[in-house]
């Protein structure tokens, strides 16, 4: 890994070449951002969305199609909370922890998650259905405690909803 | 044919609005009625979502919170023919909290349908724009000077003034960067309008653009607002196609294209130079100024940037005159802002007013109280980096100078309401821990000093060498307030200093870890 990575960080100037599946849906998220450097968080998003993360291994292809140095690549894709650099559980359950959502209990909402689904937050439960992440502000504050599953906001979570929210995601799962 | 309104934004959204939506569409087939469902932005009453409003000759009528279960007996009442309900509210805009309103900038949201140019342009939309196109672009800005709008996210800068550096500048690259990145526990006025009103928004910076000379626009909104983004995009598309946006807008010489940016989590971006880094697809790390962004901002180039509220304010400026806008607000606080009453709070929403109310008035004749029914202990006003508010300084008005004069910031009006239950010395280690997690860096000041600020607390709280690490703590808060690079830094000691200002009994409770101040002594 680390030959091959020195490798493609050279100064060669030939397009960048992809080997493995990741690099190939790397290179076509590249190219349908024009290979501009300024899409990089774009770009990052969407192949997010296609692999559930953006493996660390795409990254010297990245940096060549866009011709940015590897270490910046890096460096952008550490910056920002909302990039993984490894796969999550199969839903992704945000849990807002902000003003807001403590004046209205998020603090033992986070405690229930954690205990009733038997990790931390930023942890994935061991059947890997269920990764439960600390974000702060869905900007659902007069419908506090949010949380947002996916792309699905929800208000008003206590203990209980959140409960049912997370059972109709295991009923979904299960059929 | 009936027309029945469900909302489509997001809050709406998150409790319940789809299913409820779904569920009157399937009763009114059952029942063989001819009913229309319109998914419009909200109301900004968001303690009714999802609100159902049905239009009759005399306006609409609202029902609401409905749940999917209630959707039957809502037909039965036959409320499609604004009949009463349990759910009932009578006329949308009878309702106190929205009728004691002032909307400017919210005037159309939750009235139209969202991504309708003809529901935009049917209530008053584009009318500012169609003037600015046949202005001069200084006469543009000297509008927006003469309305005295300033800065809607929280800092206050006047709006007019940014136009005019801009304005002067030579160069045909500049750009028009909408700050999107609403980052604030407290408030959502930003992803209201960008989901219920794109157009305005849209309208705004293009009006911007034509008095800047700018060609290309950005709106960099935050990941968190996955809906907002669906919505702008499609907007945006639909403004091209009716050439709104494009070149040659209407027919005259100017050019203007806009694209959305999604940030990534990162509440840094927030920062006007950190998001133009970030828009650059780079580290969101804060820029020095010198230069201003107006000078040398995105890409380098001149740069109009402004926050959703202000750019949404213009088109009414425009449309109406500057001064208009201005024969609203107190002192040098001129116009409306939309302010946010959230967190544990009874009626919860969006409050548009003229400056000059006060915290008691919002929380309490718009708020009605806590949610749990307990007192208010205390209010965060302006979001993460804004002051704890006492009871005693409910009655101050809302003005960014009266406020400053009482140590504390309207920022972007976005209130958080906390009841008794609440410990203040929590909520000032909390101020510090968000900002070791959300700090940039680049500063010695706030990327160390935050950190350091919650070990200081956690030794308070644990009355381990209390008065002496309170003086530390004092200490610290000066040196991040003067050494920050940016407001991150710089204003994380305004919720803690306040915090230990105002309810300075919070921090001096019994240590919760005894054996720790036993071992100190």
């Amino acid at each position: 890994m680390a030959k091959k990575a020195a490798k493609s960080n050279g100064s060669s100037t030939a397009p960048a070449t992809a080997a493995t599946p990741s690099e190939v849906a790397a290179l076509a998220v590249c190219a349908r951002h024009g290979n501009k450097p300024d899409e990089l968080l774009e770009i990052f998003h969407e192949l997010q969305h296609q692999l559930g993360y953006v493996p660390e291994a795409t990254l010297p292809v990245i940096s060549k199609a866009l011709n940015r140095s590897r270490a910046e690549v890096y460096g952008v894709l550490t910056f920002y909370h909302e990039f993984r650099r490894h796969p999550a559980g199969k839903h992704v359950v945000k849990i807002c922890r902000a003003e807001a959502c403590q004046s209205m209990g998020t603090d033992a909402l986070c405690d229930h998650a954690e205990r009733s689904l038997r990790t931390k937050l930023g942890g994935t439960t061991s059947d890997g259905a269920v990764t439960i992440e600390q974000v702060f502000c869905l900007g659902n504050c007069a419908l506090s405690p949010a949380i947002m599953v996916g792309e699905k906001l929800y208000g008003k979570v206590d203990p209980k909803r959140f409960d049912e929210i997370i059972g109709s995601l295991e009923k979904e799962a299960a059929e | 044919m009936i027309k029945v309104f469900v909302p489509r934004d997001a809050a709406a959204l998150s409790v319940g609005a789809d299913e409820v939506a779904a569920a009157i569409a399937k009763e009114a087939k059952s029942r063989n009625l001819d009913i229309q469902i319109v998914r419009n932005g909200s109301r900004g009453m968001l303690y009714l979502e999802p609100l159902v409003e049905v239009e009759m000759p005399g306006g609409r009528v609202a029902y609401g919170p409905v749940a999917p279960s209630d959707v039957t007996s809502l037909f039965d009442a036959k409320f499609y023919e604004g009949k009463a309900h349990a759910l009932s509210h009578g006329p949308t805009e009878e309702i106190p909290y929205f009728k004691n309103q002032e909307r400017l900038t919210f005037a159309r949201c939750g009235i139209t349908d969202p991504l309708s140019i003809e529901d935009y342009r049917a209530h008053g939309g584009y009318v500012g724009l169609s003037k600015a196109l046949h202005m001069k672009p200084i006469d543009i800005v000297t509008e927006v000077t003469n309305s005295g709008l300033r800065g809607r996210g929280g800092a206050g800068f006047p709006t007019g003034i940014k136009w005019k550096t801009v304005h002067d500048l030579p160069g045909a690259e500049k750009y028009v960067v909408c700050n999107a990145d609403e980052g604030d526990s407290g408030t959502f006025a930003d992803r209201m309008l960008m989901e219920g009103d794109p157009f305005c928004l849209i309208e705004g910076m293009t009006i911007a653009a034509v008095a800047g000379g700018a060609t290309r626009g950005y709106i960099y909104v935050r990941s968190e607002y996955p809906h907002a983004v669906h919505v702008l995009r499609e907007a945006i598309e639909i403004a091209r196609k009716a050439n709104w946006l494009g070149d040659n807008i209407q027919g005259t010489k100017y050019a203007f294209d806009l694209f959305v940016r999604m940030g990534a989590g990162a509440y840094i971006c927030g920062e006007e130079t950190s998001m133009l880094e970030s828009i650059e697809g780079k580290r969101g790390i804060v820029r020095y100024k010198p230069p201003i962004p107006a000078i040398e901002g995105l890409f380098g180039k001149p740069s109009i940037i402004n926050n959703v509220m202000s750019f949404a304010a213009v088109p009414i400026i425009m449309t109406e005159g500057g001064e208009f806008y201005k024969n609203y607000g107190v002192g040098r606080s001129r116009g409306t802002l939309a302010f946010q009453i959230a967190g544990n709070i009874k009626q919860g929403g969006l409050v548009e007013k003229a400056f000059g109310v006060t915290t008691r008035q919002l929380i309490e004749d718009w708020g009605g109280g806590t949610a749990t029914g307990r007192p208010v202990r205390a209010v965060q006003v302006g979001g993460p980096l804004g002051a704890y508010i006492p009871e005693s300084k409910f009655d101050v008005p809302m003005d960014y100078e009266e406020f400053a004069k009482v140590d504390a910031m309207v920022g972007h009006g976005g209130l958080v309401v906390f009841d008794d239950t609440v410990d203040m010395a929590k909520q000032a280690r909390f101020a510090m821990e968000f900002c070791a997690i959300e700090s940039c860096g680049k500063c010695t000041p706030c990327r160390i000093g935050s950190t350091r600020g919650v070990e200081v607390i956690d030794r308070i709280i644990d009355d381990v060498d209390r008065s002496k690490n309170l003086a530390l703590l004092q200490d610290l808060c000066v040196t991040m307030a003067d050494g920050s690079l940016c407001a991150m830094g710089g204003l994380t000691p305004f919720p803690v200093m306040s915090a230990l200002r105002g309810f300075p009994e919070d921090f001096h409770k019994p240590s919760p870890n005894k054996f720790l101040a036993d071992a100190a002594e």
